[in-house]
């Protein structure tokens, strides 16, 4: 039998469509012209004349962008701090999950209210400032790697998955006289591959795209992560020591627009390019989330 | 006593792995709860917390007989208020329209894209706003000289900040905002439907008396915490986007925090500063809950 929709019916359809359609424009067409304008010809970028595909072609924005040492080292610096961060945190988050995911543990409710408490509260910006400065991470890479080392929705997240594991094999386990350490390591864990990969991405994202803990806990530009990289050619505008400062004169003036879509572009990349890979993992972890929460 | 020492012994390895956590917890977590006693002294960096001199509600008097002040608590809640009337509905709506779509292709892919800006820096963000609405090249004024109208510095006008502000969060999340509201949407009863279906509703009828209803309970669970949150707007954003000239608007609490603390210094005075907002926050958050728990019988706890 097929339905028939009624004209009301086929209205609100087509509204939805509509709106869908939009969204997907509205999304996409900041990326597309970012894109374009940083391919285009700088001369064209520069009288404005970019409104959806490149005019001319060059890739001499990223050809400049790219042969900028500092950018280059944000780059380093970041990934080093998306790995090594990631790897604390995932340690960390498990060996935390584990324990509070076995309904028998001793003193479970009162670890539980500790951890749930800083939710509702915390003791905010200053205070914990002072608590990095006073164990001497202030300017160094340690302060971006272990005050942020665990997410509290993360641990609840992790320790939801693991109750939701069948009992059977752990009990087995323990009956063979494994411990938690090698159950956790041996069965847990690669039982739990989706919930794993899912909160790394989390965590991974986070790290590639911080940059208020590098503001405030870092001085010196050699650790700096390449977020802040951008915030200073992009928003600050400081494009003059890329092209080689004043001495270039007009050619600082023209790649200036150019330069600065490129970077955006180089920075956004590589969370684009995976994007379509992994997006799957990142609605379910946010389904599995929203749904406890 | 002697129960609770065999039951340590016995869970002693799952305690040691716990161990590393809770001292994070201590540390980055409690101490810092502990160090909001700094907003009642006259904190300086070489006496510490333990010997700074106690001067209690000074900075709490100083900053609301302050200039700034009235101006703060404005900003904040207006910017919450907006984001409520705008900001919160909008997923809710896409979710609705994505619901609505029967091609699966189309469907998933839409929503694929839409997730997207949700995993886009800040920074790369307010890049892209900064640029679009530059009054030299951006598009925004490129589109306005279309119709002969000459460039506008959309950042340095108080007036348009928020709008600003507020356009960009919802580019930000409204698509990720909907996988909330569309999971809840799936755990509806279909037979409801179904029988709407025979009392030959329409589409429109069934989101208003079937999708709507369902979906209530997580619509005030959200709505609960946004409440809750009234008082806060996240610094990050902000500080990349606003400027001395525009701080008439776009000054909230937490930029204020950051600026008065960490540029000038002036830990004690921003702690308290911070202090007031987390506990009206709590406060808040709390009352709210009630208020649901009582009229709607949908509370977060």
């Amino acid at each position: 039998m097929k339905i028939v929709d009624s004209w009301e019916d086929r209205i609100f359809i087509n509204v939805s469509r509509i709106l869908v359609i939009f969204v997907v424009i509205f999304t996409l067409y900041p990326f597309i012209y970012v894109l374009s304008s940083s391919l285009s010809d700088p001369t064209a970028v520069m009288k404005n004349q970019i409104f959806l595909w490149p005019i001319g072609f060059s890739l001499e924005a990223y050809k400049t962008i790219l042969g900028y040492g500092e950018l280059r080292m944000g780059y380093v610096n970041t990934v080093f701090y998306t790995v090594t961060g990631t790897a604390i945190n995932m340690l960390l988050t498990s060996l935390m999950a584990y324990p509070l995911s076995r309904r028998n543990l001793v003193f479970r409710k009162s670890f539980m209210i500790m951890i749930t408490f800083t939710l509702v509260f915390s003791g905010g910006l200053i205070p914990t400032f002072l608590i990095v400065k006073s164990l001497g991470m202030l300017n160094t890479y340690w302060a971006l790697l272990i005050p942020g080392a665990i997410s509290t929705w993360n641990v609840i997240l992790m320790k939801t998955f693991f109750e939701n594991l069948p009992k059977e094999l752990e009990e087995a386990a323990t009956i063979d006289g494994a411990s938690a350490m090698s159950i956790l390591f041996r069965i847990i864990l690669p039982l739990s591959k989706p919930a794993f990969v899912t909160i790394s991405l989390f965590y991974a994202v986070g790290h590639w795209n911080s940059y208020f803990p590098a503001m405030i806990y870092l001085q010196s530009e050699s650790l700096y992560p390449v977020q802040l990289f951008l915030r200073k050619i992009v928003l600050l505008g400081q494009t003059a020591d890329i092209t080689g400062g004043s001495d270039m004169g007009t050619e600082t003036i023209l790649m200036a627009e150019s330069l600065k879509y490129a970077t955006i572009i180089i920075v956004a990349l590589p969370i684009i390019l995976v994007y379509p890979f992994i997006q799957k993992y990142f609605a379910k972890g946010a389904m599995i989330g929203s749904l406890k929460g | 006593m002697k129960q609770t020492l065999r039951l340590i012994k016995r869970d002693k390895l799952l305690l040691l792995m716990l161990l590393p956590g809770i001292i994070y917890f201590l540390v980055f977590k409690y101490a810092p709860m502990y160090g909001v006693l700094i907003a009642f002294q006259r904190y300086n960096l070489y006496e510490g917390i333990f010997n700074s001199e106690w001067v209690w509600f000074k900075y709490f008097i100083e900053f609301f007989e302050g200039p700034d002040v009235w101006r703060l608590i404005r900003n904040t809640l207006l910017i919450n208020v907006y984001q409520l009337l705008f900001a919160f509905p909008a997923p809710i709506i896409l979710a609705l329209a994505f619901n609505e779509l029967r091609n699966v292709w189309f469907k998933k892919v839409s929503q694929t894209i839409s997730f997207l800006p949700h995993f886009i820096s800040t920074v790369v963000i307010a890049g892209l706003v900064v640029n679009f609405l530059s009054p030299s090249s951006g598009l925004a004024n490129k589109f306005l000289g279309l119709f002969d109208i000459s460039p506008i510095s959309f950042l340095l006008i108080p007036d348009y900040f928020r709008t600003i502000f507020i356009t960009m969060g919802i580019w930000k999340s409204v698509g990720w905002g909907t996988i909330i509201y569309l999971a809840a949407i799936a755990g509806i009863n279909s037979d409801l439907y179904e029988a709407a279906s025979i009392d030959g509703a329409s589409k429109l009828k069934k989101v208003w008396h079937v999708t709507l209803p369902g979906i209530l309970p997580v619509i005030i669970i959200l709505l609960i915490l946004q409440l809750g949150d009234i008082l806060s707007v996240g610094a990050e954003s902000i500080i990349l986007l606003y400027n001395p000239v525009t701080y008439e608007t776009a000054d909230v609490l937490s930029t204020y925090v950051y600026r008065r603390g960490l540029i000038s210094g002036e830990f004690s005075f921003a702690a308290a500063v911070d202090l007031f907002n987390s506990v009206v926050g709590l406060i808040l958050v709390f009352t709210a809950n009630k208020i649901s728990k009582k009229a709607t019988k949908t509370s977060i706890w």
